[in-house]
């Protein structure tokens, strides 16, 4: 090896260690391993929750207290939304028509809102209900698992407020692109975690 | 009182002196069967680890020494890497000392689990232990006596103590006769130990609990059963009550600068601090 | 003077905060040490500041370092940090030897409480401010440059992980003058560190800082994998990476599935002190235990986050200063393999007092020895790489072997804590305070001295002191051993840690021998920077511009020293381990490239140093219940965040004729200097040019 010596690769090589495409998939490949990351700590939250499900201190009990319609509900709105970012991201792939890329990006976020929306009225109504974060190790476990991906989604929701200001801003452009294949990314996860909490609260929750 | 006060000092003072004074405060002055294994076992996994140890602590300065730049006799052989001998005797032998060693590990953290009672054909002394601020209450719900900082025990018998803790997580150590367990509020946990031989043995929280922690410190005092029996008669017979003063006492953060001694321990006071401990605080 | 001042926007401050108050009230000699550090912060930070703008350095500062994506100036922050905060928790460490030293059967001139902060810091910046940072440092600065790169993937989130890093130890320092840290250790169990038992600003210092520098930790440690995996130069297979490369790839995995249990830890316990809720509570369900798990989970892999990059220099060292290439290549990488996923699997052996099953400890028990499998195949494949090389007893091949030797001591007492029931005697004593810093000093500490030694020419273009290197060296050995051996003793005798004042007048001769070694590792440490002030006065006589100080073997070395900001004019491609010794044996490594191209690199940027101080305030808000100050921090970092992904003219270019000027300059100095041999390594005559032989 000369230690300077140019390999004609095709590739842009030239003032970078990497080409645009390179680049891109870099991009992508760090905001997985941020997701793992993140994953981790959910999982660590669900393993929290699963050690102190039985510390109710004599208050409120998952059973008494969770109410399935609304998470089912909510489950489905988050479903529908995965979906809807989903034919953003074909749009955004196949170059469509920027109104209809913008349309889907609106009703992710509307189902996105709607979901935040229900979720709070839960927690009030949990809350009325005397199940509130103080008042077991249990409730603890709950408030900080829920109430976590709950603000993954608000971040979301901003993310996508911005993502949709910089594509009128500066349009399709690889910044752009970028970022909003990782907020794809975010989404689905977020909707993947959700699968779970369902599953795993409030499911194994009144099944018990 | 004075009578056990002199016999501790005179204990404490007849300790070996000199330089392994320090060591002989710890496992190597074992005084029971637990602490004994547990030496017995640093004996066997000190030996193994010799040979373990030792090649790098011979090779390394060896090795390094003999092929110095400076050295034109020694060979030097700037491609070679690698030897399919020597990588068997890198690996094979550690991985076979690991597996005899995990063999070892398996059986002696068995027979020295400090939840296993300790066959005797004697019926062992239990104990409810409770730490606190900084100070060991001893509880003997049998006996109906109880006491701060020291624990009395017959020599010879197993004791089986359970503990709590009426404050945080802290953690019970006397080096002399077993290894340590943990002591945590809302919790019980237990230790079974026993002592061979009369004397006065250290124990200790280890778990640090706050400014006063240096201080939590108490006797454990073996004694041949005669003297037991008269020790517990004579706590019996003259030590005061353990009314709601002096229960309200032992949760002030404090260290009395002497053990105390109580008689009548209220029926299950053991379990009413594991549950008063886990009362919402205001 | 008590009763909070001005709550509504100064929170729970209150004129008992500050040291300097609390000494006047009560001059103690313990109050007063606590007044006297909090004024050295205080007048350094004035002196700096005065300084600079003496100097009117400020602009220089803030466009060449501060703002900087460069990985190599991020690199050298790093190390920058880390020598800051050793200074410190090596200081605090002497006084405690001291202490303990001087109270036996007496109170001694540290109070209970000041020495509980005293172990608490010390730990904590040991950790996760000097030894996070260090080795951070060094694999920000030599990985790029190892794997044939301009940066690393990420540059504006190295950048905002050094200041997150930084702010946080602003923190720790704001913390010796507004208020007190906390007394529960740096492993922070509650329920101690519960309100209930410690209502103080104390834990909360302690949690905002581990959660600044976790979440730094986390991104850095994305940053190094994605860099490895993605960006090495054309040719370099994972096995033809260098072993310090291969090492920090296995630290950054750890990191990033490391460090969010810690993150959970603290949040969970940051919800108990601020929102009432009852994770480790003693009341309403609270489990203690579960800590001891999340905290455990983060902290046995950060043990390895540690030591990996150290035993990645080491190979370096060693294989250099024996003019060899590593025996054993493929077996070191399986074996940091091993360690790395290993050490997810043992975390209970932090806690085999806390009662589980004989089972359960077992297990545990017997996994913690097989890491000793992999780490001992490290030792002797270092040991056979210098058999049958030429050694050469530089400074950092001295820390090397020192290392060897020493640290197969701590594994031999690691094995023997890994029996449940010897630890069980051992647990919280002074023998487990001796057993893991006889990991951390030989292993770590030296590890990233050597390092730092090793790649300093590079970096700064002209070698470190060689006597004031030996000197400081044989200060970091003596010390050691004079102060940590007699703990073995004191904890076989039954000395619990983190204690005050002892009671046995055996232990008196050991505590002493212990003090003493504190004393010694402080000479060391100021040999260190006796040596940094000789080697700056004799740069010039030092320079090693040519690039090579040591007949280097990696892409590090074929460059020049300090290397140009883009590293390599042109990517290398490689064919083989050790590239840069073979083209130098079979070919020509100085020949310029065909051509040359303009080359882009990122601009500075000020959203690493904004986010750093805005999450320093949120977390110095949050600390003291200013709660408007907490909302301005985090609204801060998120404007800061967004505002930056509308940034758009993030490059510059530096065009092919600069970076042909910059390149002739540098060959040019190689064709003038003189080549050395390997004798002549360690004097004047070393320009930077190795010579070949026959």
């Amino acid at each position: 090896m000369s230690a300077g010596e140019v390999i004609p690769t095709g590739l842009d090589l030239g003032g970078a260690s990497q080409s645009a495409p390179e680049r891109a998939a870099t991009g992508v490949q760090g905001f997985w391993v941020f997701l793992m990351s993140d994953a981790v700590i959910f999982a660590l939250l669900f393993a929290t929750y699963g050690v102190m499900l039985s510390r109710t201190a004599g208050g409120p009990t998952p059973a008494a207290v969770y109410k399935i319609g609304p998470a089912f509900i909510e489950t489905l709105i988050l479903l529908t939304s995965s979906f809807t970012f989903g034919m953003a991201s074909v749009t955004l792939n196949d170059a469509g028509p920027r109104r209809r890329l913008f349309g889907w990006m609106s009703v992710t976020l509307l189902l996105g809102a709607a979901f935040l929306g229900m979720e709070l009225r839960d927690f009030g109504a949990m809350f009325s209900a005397g199940a509130y974060p103080t008042r077991s190790g249990y409730l603890s476990a709950f408030f900080a698992l829920v109430p976590l991906h709950g603000l993954h989604v608000l971040v979301g929701a901003v993310w996508m407020v911005v993502m949709m200001v910089q594509l009128r801003v500066f349009g399709r452009d690889a910044q752009v692109m970028l970022n909003i294949r990782r907020l794809a990314l975010f989404w689905h996860f977020l909707d993947i975690v959700w699968i779970a909490i369902f599953s795993v609260v409030y499911l194994q929750g009144l099944i018990r | 009182m004075i009578r056990w006060r002199r016999r501790i000092i005179v204990a404490a003072l007849t300790s070996p002196l000199g330089g392994c004074a320090a060591l002989k405060l710890g496992v190597v002055g074992h005084a029971g069967p637990i602490a004994a294994g547990q030496w017995h076992l640093y004996e066997i996994v000190g030996a193994v680890l010799v040979f373990v140890a030792g090649p790098v602590l011979l090779l390394t300065p060896l090795i390094a020494w003999h092929y110095r730049l400076s050295n034109r006799h020694a060979a030097f052989r700037p491609d070679w890497n690698f030897s399919w001998p020597l990588e068997g005797l890198i690996w094979i032998p550690p991985i076979g000392i690991v597996i005899g060693l995990a063999v070892v590990l398996w059986h002696y953290t068995h027979t020295l689990d400090p939840y296993r009672p300790i066959a005797s054909p004697l019926p062992a002394l239990e104990i409810e232990a409770v730490a606190l601020d900084w100070k060991w209450l001893f509880v003997y719900p049998d006996q109906h006596i109880a006491t701060i900082n020291q624990l009395a025990i017959p020599v010879g018998r197993p004791v089986h103590v359970r503990l709590t803790s009426g404050t945080v997580m802290q953690s019970m150590l006397i080096p002399q006769l077993a290894g340590q367990i943990y002591a945590m509020p809302g919790m019980t946990t237990q230790l079974n130990l026993a002592a061979s031989q009369p004397g006065v043995y250290r124990g200790e929280n280890t778990q640090f609990n706050g400014p006063g922690f240096q201080n939590e410190k108490f006797d454990v005092v073996a004694m041949p059963a005669a003297d037991y029996q008269r020790w517990l008669a004579h706590v019996g017979g003259t030590a005061p009550a353990l009314d709601a003063a002096a229960y309200a006492q032992l949760f002030q953060k404090s260290s009395p600068p002497q053990p105390l001694f109580y008689t009548s321990p209220p029926p299950g006071l053991f379990q009413h601090i594991i549950a008063k401990v886990q009362e919402p605080t205001p | 003077m008590t009763g909070a001042v001005w709550p509504a926007v100064l929170g729970r401050f209150d004129w008992s905060s500050l040291p300097f108050v609390r000494a006047w009230q009560d001059p103690t000699v313990s109050e007063i040490i606590g007044a006297g550090a909090a004024a050295i912060v205080v007048f350094a930070a004035i002196g700096v500041v005065a300084l600079i703008t003496r100097y009117r350095r400020w602009g220089y500062l803030w466009r060449e370092w501060f703002t900087s994506l460069d990985h190599k100036k991020i690199g050298i922050m790093y190390i920058v940090l880390a020598f800051v905060m050793l200074s410190r928790a090596l200081v605090e460490a002497v006084l405690m030897r001291l202490q303990q030293a001087a109270a036996i059967n007496t109170p001694g001139f540290l109070s209970p409480d000041h020495f509980a902060q005293l172990f608490s810091t010390h730990g904590s910046i040991m950790i996760f401010f000097m030894a996070m940072p260090f080795l951070t440092g060094l694999i920000n600065y030599v990985m790029p440059l190892q794997i044939g790169s301009r940066d690393v993937a990420f540059p504006l989130l190295n950048s905002i992980s050094l200041w997150l890093t930084g702010g946080a130890a602003g923190l720790m320092m704001v913390s010796l003058v507004i208020g007190r840290f906390s007394t529960g250790g740096w492993s922070g169990y509650p329920p101690y560190t519960e309100l209930a038992f410690s209502p103080d600003v104390g834990p909360d210092y302690w949690i905002w800082a581990l959660t600044l520098g976790s979440i730094g930790s986390t991104l850095t440690g994305l940053n190094f994998a994605v860099t490895i995996y993605k960006m090495r130069c054309p040719g370099m297979d994972l096995m033809r990476m260098p072993l310090f490369v291969w090492t920090s790839l296995c630290a950054s995995i750890l990191m990033i599935f490391a460090m969010p249990p810690l993150t959970v830890a603290t949040a969970l316990l940051a919800l108990d002190r601020y929102l009432g809720f009852h994770f480790f509570t003693n009341d309403l369900g609270g489990d203690m235990m579960n800590y001891a798990n999340l905290f455990w989970l983060f902290g046995h892999p950060e043990v390895y986050i540690l030591i990996l990059p150290a035993f990645g220099v080491y190979s370096e060292v060693v294989s250099t200063f024996s003019s060899k290439g590593l025996y054993g290549y493929t077996s070191l990488v399986w074996a940091t393999m091993a360690i790395a996923v290993l050490s997810f699997t043992v975390w209970v052996h932090h806690f085999f007092t806390m009662g589980q099953s004989a089972d359960i400890n077992a297990v545990f028990g017997i996994a913690t020895m097989a890491i000793g499998v992999p780490t001992g195949v490290k030792i002797y494949d270092w040991v056979w790489t210098m058999f049958r090389g030429e050694v050469r007893f530089t400074v950092p091949m001295l820390y090397a072997l020192a290392f060897m030797m020493t640290f197969v001591l701590g594994g031999f007492t690691g094995i023997l804590l890994a029996f449940p029931p010897l630890d069980y005697l051992a647990h919280n004593t002074l023998f487990l305070v001796a057993h893991f810093h006889n990991m951390l000093i030989p292993g770590l500490l030296y590890g990233m001295l050597a390092g730092y030694h090793y790649w300093f020419p590079k970096a700064f273009g002209f070698r470190l002191d060689e006597k004031w290197g030996r000197i400081a060296f044989g200060c970091w050995v003596v010390g050691f051993y004079l102060a940590f051996m007699p703990l073995y003793v004191l904890g076989a005798a039954g000395v619990a840690r983190r204690t005050q004042e002892v009671f046995e007048p055996a232990f008196r001769p050991w505590l002493y021998v212990a003090g003493l070694g504190a004393l010694v590792l402080l000479c060391a440490l100021a040999s260190l920077f006796v040596q940094l002030w000789v080697s700056i006065k004799r740069r010039d006589a030092n320079r090693v511009t040519a690039g090579d100080p040591w007949d280097g073997r990696g892409l590090e070395w074929s460059i020049s020293a300090p290397p140009p900001e883009y590293n390599f004019a042109s990517i290398p491609r490689v064919s083989r381990r050790d590239p840069f010794y073979d083209v130098k044996r079979t070919g020509d490594p100085y020949a310029p490239p065909a051509a040359y191209q303009d080359i882009r690199l990122p601009k500075g940027s000020m959203a690493g140093p904004v986010i750093g101080l805005a999450g320093a305030t949120t977390a110095f808000g949050l600390v003291w219940h200013m709660w408007w100050l907490a909302i301005l921090g985090l609204l801060a970092v998120i404007v800061a965040v967004i505002a930056r992904s509308f940034a758009r003219d993030v490059e510059k270019v530096i065009d092919a004729a600069e970076v042909e000027r910059t390149e002739a300059a540098w060959l040019s100095a190689v064709a003038a200097a003189t080549p050395i041999l390997r004798e002549g390594e360690m004097s004047c005559a070393n320009q930077g040019l190795a010579e070949i032989p026959a």
